[in-house]
């Protein structure tokens, strides 16, 4: 019997503010232990939390970014348990009113277009981080009460290939949204992963294990195939799995039971007491909706449509979304929209590294790439001075017309081409018969002869053609 | 006598009286030059050092600092600060130990926060400095604000200056016996089921607890946060409505505050009552209400309509539920509130042993089992259970309901009338150990409070009489609709003025 496994994902995620989720104090890594905490989120006698407008916007933000309803109520709630790194041991999260739901994920994945539904993305606080020392512990609470956004998959995912696409593509919008910085090694998201496996073909759920301490992506793929395989193994030997939660140690690249006891909790949820319902206005939806940014996946898309890109130019644009806005605005009106993302990949991010310049600081404007790829496909300058212009334009900001005119770049008329080559073939009767007898390389010391007499005004391609045409007939 | 002894005779008098003054008294001998504030800051210590012993009102206090205060209040009076910006300059008033006075020790009548000295101030405590007050003491409370009698203190009960055999209330009783004993001019309480009502009524003072969300909560510990409200313990009406008027208005650190201005109170204290509607809730004159208390009610709801108002019956079908409804909403609320006293960050701590197998399970244990006192265990488990899975929708989630019937039955009837009117207590105040081994007896003692905390509407409570032998005051409850302190304030006082009742002092 053939098996597949059910994977879904629970992501949390610290929200890009600049303050906590309750306090003013700084949301910050990499600060010295218990240097960025107050009494708010030290959870001190009397404090209450007022929940910062920025985490509930980007909530919002995230939400829409991951196509889910915003609902106009949602609402606070304390989740009670016992543990050293809880300031209050409580934490305050978002039960049964969450402030997003409903949504899906599309992402590239063996070559086709994957969809995932998010179940939730719930906003709640971090807890602070215990340390283990030879005699004692201790507790940072740096992290305790930044603010957190939790995602949850639906269990839409069949492998750990997939996961790892769905993870990638997911940062992505959290970086490109703005949302958060998604930095796994910061500690900046976390990952949980729910498994099953049952047979191809059935529709009901087989009992799933939560795996926890996976610290990157490629870690949540490795926990992933060394679970699947023993969950299917363990299945096909007619053994039960029991539903509860294990933790992946990777440095043995095994799965460990945790304690049951720690998994039998009840978290007595009930409405946050200290905090209103949340019931946002359209105005102040709106606002929130006009921070959406495009994804990447539909930039991609969209780049490749309406300019019909190749992929690899389409990634640039995405990967540089500057560039690709840059390329956007130098782009309108060309016919020739392959010679703009050509200058603009090729040429002007060539040059910005070489400068160390951000494409804000730059003098050259989107309009000048536009008129160079006029001027070079109307054969008013060649290719060769398009390339000089292009470094003035970006040293200067000048436009590529002005610069040709003062350069006195101009196209050689036919009579003077016509001059030019027969007194390059005059000037070379040695390459000249050569060619004639066939050796087409002997033409590029005429074609050089021409470019020297004509000041670099001649087309390269049309003094070739003219030359074969004199000495070939 | 020669003019200079007399001199000395009249100022030693007035020394002696200070800390009996209002604080409308107080501010104008102050303001005039008659008095400093360290005088008066001296006689509140002298009177504190002269009946404490046997009242137990304060936990603590810090004389140093309070006449610290005081000489930079007579500073700021010399220099001419005036009454507007600085209404409180140089008045003592001490407060409950539920509130954070940066500096200052917070133990809540509890042990469990051990030695913590608060890292800030709340906000009622900012307000009360920024109008110039002397803020000095710690004010005896039942353990987190759990109970009527102040018998649940770590720190031992306080007693009614009427009765020193008898407790003063619960469970800001030492804020409503520092002021009824005259140890300071005035004092803040909070009040989650009537805690600061029902000690005022039991020591003979003025205690208003506002609408819910009037007062920022910001630094008051919270028992139940949707219930808990801070508010003032004072010698007469107008004292309570100059608080009120400092201590009211938004708090942008307390999302629960109300975004209205603080009101104008005590300039509508006119004494003009006529026409007023008060309503007379038939559910409240109940078996077990003391026939004294029954009489002094019924005697001032006669002098209410000598005065204009008019009375008319009104129905509050749901009192009945308010009790249990009470102690399931904000035992729910506490067992999680309570839950951060674990001596992880701060407060009193039980180590375990060293090679003990479970050391942060059993750190909590002896921490919170040593820490808590019988009744705080007791609600926190009963909180803990009512939000059980299984059993939140039978217990938390049919009680929230219920508040919302008891919520709106006030507001039905406060369509028909302007204020209600009704005993602050059943009872007189009782023995030490009376009711201390019946915690239901002691709850069911809260009937008339209870319900305006659960509807978030405002109540007051002032002085309507007192009992014959022994002599012991009883309280009269003036409950408003919500944001409605300044009519509930305009009977108060009207009452007040037109009843000798504030002039009888308790002899100790």
């Amino acid at each position: 019997m053939e098996y597949e496994s059910v994977i879904g994902l629970e992501i949390h995620v610290q929200l890009k503010t600049k303050s906590k989720m309750w306090c003013g104090c700084a949301n910050e890594y990499g600060a010295p232990p218990n240097t960025n905490v107050c009494p708010v989120c030290m959870g001190m006698p009397g404090v209450l939390p007022v929940a910062n407008e920025e985490a509930m916007r980007l909530t919002a933000l995230a939400g829409y970014l991951l196509n889910c309803e915003v609902p106009k109520f949602a609402k606070f709630d304390r989740k009670n348990y016992f543990y050293p790194d809880a300031p209050k041991n409580y934490q305050i999260t978002q039960y049964d009113k969450p402030s997003t739901r409903n949504g899906y994920v599309e992402f590239e994945f063996e070559g086709g277009l994957q969809r995932v539904g998010i179940t939730r993305a719930h906003l709640e606080e971090d807890l602070g981080k215990n340390f283990h020392f030879d005699r004692e512990s201790g507790v940072d609470f740096n992290r305790a009460g930044v603010p957190l956004l939790e995602i949850v998959t639906e269990p839409d995912i069949r492998n750990p290939d997939m996961a790892h696409a769905f993870l990638n593509a997911l940062k992505d919008i959290m970086i490109y949204g703005g949302v958060s910085d998604f930095d796994m090694e910061k500690g900046m998201a976390r990952c949980d992963v729910n498994i099953s496996v049952r047979p191809v073909g059935q529709e009901s759920f087989n009992a799933r294990r939560e795996i926890k301490n996976m610290n990157s992506f490629s870690g949540v793929r490795r926990a992933l195939n060394y679970e699947i395989p023993e969950q299917t193994r363990r299945t096909k030997a007619g053994e039960t799995i029991q539903q509860g939660t294990v933790r992946w140690n990777d440095d043995l690249g095994v799965t460990e039971n945790m304690r049951s006891k720690e998994d039998a909790h009840d978290y007595r949820y009930f409405p946050e007491p200290d905090l209103m319902p949340f019931e946002p206005t359209d105005e102040w939806l709106e606002e929130v909706r006009s921070r959406v940014v495009e994804l990447p996946l539909a930039r991609k898309r969209r780049f490749m449509s309406d300019y019909e890109l190749p992929e690899g130019d389409a990634d640039v644009f995405v990967q540089n979304v500057p560039l690709g806005d840059f390329f956007e605005a130098a782009v309108e009106g060309v016919k020739n929209r392959k010679a703009v993302a050509n200058w603009v990949i090729n040429n002007l991010r060539a040059k910005l590294v070489e400068a160390g310049l951000e494409i804000g600081d730059c003098q050259i404007q989107p309009a000048a790439v536009a008129e160079l790829v006029g001027l070079v496909d109307d054969k008013r300058i060649t290719s060769k001075n398009a390339q000089e212009a292009f470094g003035i334009m970006f040293e200067t900001g000048r436009m590529p017309a002005a610069i040709a005119d003062e350069k006195g770049w101009k196209p050689a008329d036919a009579g003077e081409m016509e001059t030019f080559c027969d007194a390059a073939i005059e000037a070379n009767p040695g390459p000249a018969d050569d060619f004639r007898n066939g050796k087409d390389a002997a033409l590029n010391r005429i074609l050089g002869h021409v470019m020297k007499l004509s000041q670099g005004s001649a087309d390269p391609g049309q003094v070739r053609a003219l030359l074969a045409k004199k000495l070939r007939g | 006598m020669p003019p200079l002894l007399l001199g000395l005779f009249l100022t030693f008098d007035i020394l002696t009286m200070l800390n009996q003054l209002t604080i409308s008294e107080l501010t104008t001998k102050l303001r005039a030059g008659e008095a400093s504030s360290r005088e008066a800051t001296q006689a509140c210590l002298d009177r504190i050092a002269a009946v404490d012993d046997k009242v137990n009102a304060f936990i603590s206090y810090d004389g140093e600092d309070a006449l610290a205060q005081a000489d930079a209040a007579d500073a700021a009076l010399k220099e001419g600060a005036d009454g507007a910006s600085k209404p409180l300059l140089g008045v003592p008033i001490a407060v409950k130990d539920v509130l954070a006075v940066k500096g200052q020790p917070l133990s809540c009548g509890s042990k469990i926060l051990g030695d913590f000295i608060s890292p800030y101030d709340a906000t009622v405590i900012r307000q009360l400095k920024e109008a110039g007050a002397v803020v000095f003491g710690r004010l005896n409370m039942d353990e987190f604000a759990m109970g009527s009698s102040t018998e649940n203190s770590a720190f031992g009960v306080t007693k009614t200056p009427w009765d020193l055999d008898r407790v003063a209330g619960g469970s800001s009783g030492g804020s409503g016996a520092a002021v009824a004993a005259d140890e300071v001019i005035a004092t803040l309480g909070t009040d989650t089921g009537g805690s600061i009502r029902q000690p005022a009524s039991f020591c003979g003072c003025v205690g208003i607890k506002p609408t819910y969300g009037r007062i920022s909560r910001y630094g008051l510990v919270a028992f139940a946060s949707s219930l808990d409200q801070i508010g003032p313990m004072t010698k007469d009406v107008r004292d309570a409505a100059t608080l009120l008027e400092i201590l009211c208005g938004h708090d942008k650190l307390d999302s629960t505050s109300i975004p209205e201005p603080s009101p104008s109170l005590s300039a509508n204290l006119n004494g003009d009552i006529k026409g007023m509607r008060i309503g007379l809730p038939k559910e409240y004159f109940i078996e077990g209400l003391d026939p004294q208390v029954k009489a002094s009610v019924e005697a001032a709801v006669k002098q209410l309509v000598e005065l204009g108002a008019e009375i008319v019956e009104i129905s509050l079908p749901h009192t009945d539920y308010a009790i249990a409804t009470y102690y399931i909403v904000a035992n729910a609320e506490a067992s999680a509130n309570l839950a951060r006293f674990d001596g992880v960050r701060y407060g009193a701590r039980v180590q375990p042993a060293h090679d003990d197998p479970n050391p942060v399970f059993n750190l909590y244990a002896r921490t919170r089992g040593q820490g808590f006192g019988a009744e705080v265990k007791r609600r926190v488990i009963m909180g803990t259970y009512v939000l059980s899975s299984g059993y939140y929708d039978a217990y938390y989630l049919r009680a929230q309901k219920v508040r919302t019937l008891i919520r709106q039955d006030f507001l039905k009837a406060f369509e028909q009338v302007d204020a209600i009117v009704s005993p602050t207590s059943p009872v007189l105040p009782f023995k030490v150990g009376e009711k201390a081994d019946d915690p239901l007896q002691m709850y069911l003692a809260d009937i008339f409070t209870i319900s305006c905390n659960l509807a978030g509407i405002c109540g007051v409570s002032l002085p309507c009489g007192f009992s014959g032998n022994p002599k012991l005051p009883i309280g009269l409850q003036l409950l408003g609709k919500p944001l409605g302190e300044e009519t509930i304030l305009r009977i108060a006082h009207a009452y007040e003025q037109a009843t000798d009742w504030r002039s009888q002092k308790p002899q100790i």
